[in-house]
Order: structure tokens, then sequence, then C-alpha cells
């Protein structure tokens, strides 16, 4: 008899340990928002990609729609070559603009995609042609304080 | 002359007996069958240390999750970032408080109750008793601890993250004010099932080995008195502790390098 009851304890020790973890990996985590659905590939190539990372949420009129999978500097035209996994749900015309964003002025960085005009879809594996590198908060620095210069240079 | 002797007879001494600790440890492992083909045994051990700790467990998650949603809410304040009050308290409960101070107050409570049961086991001569009756001491006694141990350990951290989440919310939230949809959006968004919980779960499971092969090791090495007993459970105690911490920072580095 005493040891039904501490079984009884220890299963349900056991039954609320892993309630908790699966209440983290659902409440807390982001198992719940998993992509489980069907995605396809697509590569975008940038001149600068910021602060962008791996993971990176892309959307489309604010919806998410797909993730960044993989960042590379592709050698042959130095440019960033990002690799994006979309919702099968949504297909984007063969002319659709890609550009780094920043959420908030200095929150985390995504990937916008504005549709064009296009009939033609993109499928697996396209390549996205118009695109806009990220701004580069530095380089906008330089470029106004060159311009300063150069404009109090002229009045003098 | 009498100090340089001492000190070269402590590290010969220290040497010794963390081989003595390491064939202790594989010991355990090796005569561990009878932990599961009885698992009667290993049952009744988790009940006194997984389900005894529950509730040191529970309060110390809750009020640690209460203290880190007031202290994230007045420094969060400053930037005016409160909405990402929920991804701080969640991150730093999964990642590390999670894990380390579970595994703290499980040394405290229950491995120092392990070290002075097996310590008093030996001083009672019940240890010899069972060899004598050709019963492995470390079958029967040390290895369905050990088992109870690191099975409970990440069981623990999982409950002690969950109510602090909880904790966090209820003060962050329901107190103060913050806004609960970006209070759980921000959270989700922040913590990565694999990357985070994942790997709270692996330290746990790595400290549950550490700390109850630790006090075990202690227990059945302590010298069979009362001074002795005495002595090795505070060893345990010092010894799992800094064990722990020791063992975040190097799994820490691991983990959430370059991320």
């Amino acid at each position: 008899m005493e040891r039904t009851t501490l079984d009884l304890w220890v299963g349900a020790f056991v039954v609320a340990g892993l309630a908790a973890l699966v209440i983290l990996a659902m409440k807390v985590g982001n198992l719940s928002t998993y992509n489980v659905s069907d995605t396809y590939q697509l590569d975008a190539y940038f001149t600068n990609i910021g602060g962008l990372k791996p993971k990176a949420s892309i959307k489309s009129a604010g919806v998410l729609v797909g993730r960044v999978t993989g960042i590379t500097l592709d050698t042959n035209r130095y440019e960033a070559k990002v690799t994006m996994s979309i919702d099968q749900r949504y297909k984007f015309p063969k002319d659709t603009f890609a550009s780094i964003l920043t959420s908030g002025l200095l929150g985390e960085q995504y990937i916008g995609l504005s549709p064009g005009a296009e009939d033609k879809m993109l499928k697996n594996g396209d390549e996205l042609k118009h695109t806009q590198s990220a701004m580069v908060l530095e380089n906008l620095i330089g470029k106004f304080l060159y311009s300063k210069a150069s404009e109090s240079g002229n009045s003098k | 002359m009498k100090n340089i002797r001492a000190i070269g007879h402590r590290s010969v001494d220290a040497v010794w007996r963390l081989g003595y600790a390491a064939r202790f440890f594989l010991m355990t492992l090796f005569y561990s069958g009878t932990s599961f083909r009885r698992f009667r045994l290993t049952v009744r051990e988790m009940f006194f240390t997984g389900v005894m700790s529950l509730i040191i467990i529970l309060v110390a998650g809750t009020f640690v999750g209460m203290v880190l949603g007031l202290q994230g809410y007045e420094t969060l304040k400053r930037y005016g970032s409160e909405s990402a009050l929920g991804s701080l308290v969640a991150l730093s409960l999964v990642r590390e408080l999670g894990p380390v101070l579970a595994a703290l107050l499980f040394a405290s409570r229950a491995g120092s109750a392990m070290t002075a049961e097996i310590g008093l086991m030996k001083a009672t001569e019940q240890i010899d008793a069972m060899e004598i009756m050709a019963v492995n001491p470390i079958a029967r006694v040390v290895a369905p601890r050990f088992w109870a141990g690191v099975i409970s350990m990440p069981l623990l951290a999982a409950l002690f993250s969950a109510m602090g989440v909880f904790g966090g919310y209820v003060v962050g939230v329901v107190l103060i004010g913050v806004d609960e949809g970006s209070f759980w959006s921000q959270m989700q968004s922040a913590v990565d099932f694999q990357h985070d919980i994942m790997n709270g779960v692996i330290k746990s499971v790595v400290f549950g080995v550490a700390v109850t092969a630790i006090s075990l090791f202690e227990g059945y090495d302590a010298p069979p008195t009362a001074e002795g007993v005495s002595g090795a459970t505070t060893r345990t105690v010092v010894e799992s502790s800094l064990a722990i911490l020791i063992l975040d920072f190097i799994l820490t580095a691991f983990m959430f390098r370059g991320s």
C-alpha cells in the first residue's frame, strides 16, 4: 500500500515535469508557430546585408512568409547570397522586389518582399533580380558629414 | 620543510582521491543495470530526490521569475522597450537561471541528503553488511540514486523555468501592466526550441550527473564517524555548487557562442 502512493507521487512528478517542458516548448518557445508546412527556396544577392542573420524573418505586407536559411559570400560577384525558404502557400511574381529593412529604429533586420506585376511566378531555386541592400547607419552619417563639409567648403 | 611536505602530501592525496572518484563513477555506470531491471528502486529514490525537492523548486522558480519581471521592467523602461520583458524573462530563465538555480537548490536539498544517508549507512556498517550478504552496494544503493538524480534534474529545471515564466507574467502583465500580447509574442519570437530550450535541458542533465556523482562519492568516501559525515555533507554542497557554475560557463561557451 505504501508503495503505490509513492509510485503515484513519482508519476505525478514526472508528468508535471514533462508538462512543464511542453508548456515551455509551446507557450514560451516557437514550436507552436514552427513552420511545418512545405517551403520552397529562393536566392537573392545583396551588395550589403548589414546586420541580417540566419533565421531572420521574411515579410510581405507585414505578414511572415518565410525565414532566411543561409547567408554566404559569393566570390564570383563579391556579393552576399541570401537563401530564403518561403512558405509554399505564398507565391510571388518574377519581378518581386526584396529589400532589407529594420523593424523599429534599432530593431532586428528582416527582408521585405514587395510583389511586382508580372504574371509568371517564382519557382523553387529562382533568384530575385531586384534587391535593395541594408542601410548602414555609419555610411549614411559619413555621406552626411561629407556633404556638409563640401557645402561649407563651397561657401567660403 | 614540514610545510612543504604537507603541501606535497595534500596534492598527492587529491590526485589519489580524484582517481578513486573516477573509478567509483565508472563502477556506478557499470553496475547500473540493476537500477533499470528493478526500476522500483530507482522510483523510490526519485521520490526522495525529485518529489521532495518539488516545493522548494516551485517556490524559488516563481520568486526568481517575479524578481526578473520587476528588475527587468525597471531597466527596460529606461529604453522604452518594456514589451521586450517577456523575451528577457524567458531567455534568462530557459538558458541560464532555470538549469543553474535548480541544480544549486537540488545540490543543497537532495545532494546533501544523499551524502548524509550513504555516509551514515557506511558508519553504521550497513554497506559492509551488504557486502557480506554478497549484495553489491554500488548496484543496490548507489546506482539507483544516481539515475534517480539524473532523471529528476531536467524535470525540476523545466518546472523551475515554467514557474519562473509564470512569475514574470504575474509581475509584468498582471501587476505592472505590460501589454499581454507583446509579452508572449516577443517571448515566442525570441526563444528558439532547439537552440534555447533543448540546450537548457542538456545543461540540466549534465548538472544532474555532476551533482549526484559528487554527492554519492562524498557519501561513499566519508570517514565513518559523525565528524566525517558532517564534513562530507559540507564538501558535497561546496563542490557541487562550484562544479555547477564552472560547468555552466564551459557549456555556455560551447552552446551560445557566436549567435
